[in-house]
């Protein structure tokens, strides 16, 4: 072997244990900032991550756009949603009255909610773009509460690092990061246009996060689990819509 | 690596050579390895681009103009095919399997294995030279005169010259320089233009763009490009000799016809 090939042999090498050992500190030091998604496993891991960690990075205070009410689409697209269960009629008979929200967890005060509590918190509203995965997209005013507004209400504890929320449906439910948990724009929406949230778009109670997809604003919410790790939740999917879909878990793209 | 154009061959250590070729032998290289390598995850990149692009357009086959659309909505265009929504009213009796899922995530793999593979290759074009001498058209071949030459060669089919074994000409070259330097932008613009977490960063991303679903739709419109560019490449290949080009492009080296024309010159 001549000296040329044994000099290139050497700084191979040394160059891939420092690329391997610059991807584990890379890894860490994504872990310890939180940019590595519940989907970071398997073929298309690396694609997510890229795609999550670059997006905390650059909008984990921006704002999503909200537009002048002359931009509302009228009227406002309800998308097709399963067969509503008896369960919901019977709320639904009843004007939504007995419907409760509840909120557990790692926070200090475990809360059930009922509708009017909610709405006897100071209502804010955006008009911004609900986007679906699919293409299609519509503009409205989305009236509601911040939900960083409950969470401050049940007291958060500090290892928090992510929010499950659930629908009616047991097979319907979603999780968020404290980023977007914490955004001034992730809503607990219970109005639309000016009135009542019609079910159709999710009504009595829908998240409202307008920078993600369609998909992770899920309707008819009944329950919030703020926990430290997604393991316990859906095989460690993190989402229904994964295990159904295999939909990734952030869907800010 | 230190020349881009040529590397020293040991007798035996590449390809099978003829008897005749006893001593060290010089083998010009017509594309370097990075640009090999680079062209060929472009390839396949693309086509995974495309193959969930198209899986993700069929959930929706409408096209908008400004803000927002939706089935509510009227369209700028149909496409005449079948969706994978039943949301979607296409006069078709049946509703194709929804694919987004892995569609999705392919698709966004994909592409930042294609942007990252991409800036490579223009940082690389850039240092190297690549960009200077093989991309960008020299003055004269840019006269009116020169052009319409080339131009009625190619509308007649005529065969390549053997120089064009070695050198990009200049039709070829202002395809490459649209497609790398205006289609990829583009296409990556508008991509991202469709990110609501993206735009809320960099709103003039799609207020530029005139809206949301404008973005969508002239990432559709600069796709067909991207696949009309793809359809001419392939058929210029195998008129201009399908083996013959695609051993270059896989191991860089130029043989038969060609090959001997450049030893004797």
């Amino acid at each position: 072997m001549s000296d040329l090939s044994r000099r290139k042999l050497i700084i191979r090498g040394v160059a891939a244990t420092a690329g391997v050992a610059g991807l584990g500190v890379a890894a860490r030091i994504a872990q310890k900032y939180g940019l590595v998604p519940p989907d970071h496993a398997g073929l298309y891991g690396p694609g997510e991550t890229l795609t999550y960690a670059s997006q905390r990075l650059l909008t984990r205070h921006s704002l999503a756009r909200e537009f002048p009410q002359s931009k509302i689409s009228h009227p406002p697209l309800a998308n097709e949603i399963p067969p509503l269960k008896d369960e919901f009629k019977r709320l639904q008979a009843g004007g939504f009255a007995d419907w409760r929200l509840s909120v557990d967890g790692i926070v200090e005060r475990p809360t059930s909610f009922s509708l009017a509590q909610l709405k006897s918190y100071p209502s804010r509203s955006q008009i911004t773009m609900l986007q679906c995965e699919e293409g299609w997209s519509y503009i409205a005013e989305w009236i509601g509460l911040p939900l960083s507004h409950v969470l401050d209400a049940v007291g958060v504890r500090p290892q928090a690092r992510y929010v499950v929320y659930f629908s009616i449906d047991p097979d319907w439910w979603d999780s968020i990061d404290m980023a977007d948990a914490l955004h001034p724009q992730t809503f607990l929406t219970y109005g639309m246009n000016g009135d009542e949230l019609p079910v159709g778009n999710g009504g009595p109670l829908r998240i409202r996060l307008p920078r993600q997809l369609g998909y992770k604003n899920v309707k008819f919410l009944t329950h919030l689990t703020v926990t430290d790790s997604l393991k316990a939740f859906g095989k460690g999917s993190a989402s229904a819509s994964a295990e159904g879909g295999s939909y990734a878990w952030y869907a800010g793209i | 690596m230190t020349s881009l154009e040529s590397v020293r061959v040991a007798p035996g250590a590449s390809a099978p050579s003829s008897a005749s070729v006893a001593t060290a032998t010089t083998v010009t290289l017509r594309h370097s390895a990075l640009v090999r390598v680079t062209h060929w995850i472009t390839a396949l990149c693309f086509l995974a681009l495309l193959v969930s692009g198209i899986e993700i357009l069929i959930s929706h086959p409408r096209f908008y103009w400004g803000e927002t659309g939706n089935v509510l909505t009227t369209p700028l265009f149909k496409l005449p095919v079948p969706s994978s929504r039943n949301l979607v009213p296409t006069g078709y009796g049946y509703v194709l399997p929804d694919q987004n899922g892995w569609s999705r995530y392919l698709h966004f793999q994909a592409a930042w294995t294609v942007v990252l593979t991409g800036l490579l290759y223009a940082i690389s074009a850039l240092f190297t030279g690549h960009l200077r001498k093989n991309l960008l058209p020299g003055l004269a071949d840019l006269s009116w005169r020169s052009l319409s030459t080339t131009i009625s060669n190619h509308l007649r089919f005529a065969r390549p010259s053997e120089a064009e074994a070695w050198s990009y000409n200049v039709l070829q070259r202002l395809a490459y320089l649209f497609v790398i330097f205006v289609l990829f932008p583009l296409v990556i613009w508008t991509g991202l233009a469709m990110s609501p977490s993206f735009v809320s960063a960099v709103p003039a991303t799609v207020t530029l763009l005139g809206g949301q679903q404008s973005a969508r739709t002239i990432h559709f419109f600069v796709s067909v490009f991207l696949v009309l560019f793809l359809l001419v490449h392939v058929v210029m290949i195998c008129l201009a000799g399908f083996r013959s080009r695609m051993r270059a492009m896989i191991t860089g080296q130029v043989t038969g016809r060609a090959a001997r024309h450049t030893e004797r010159t």
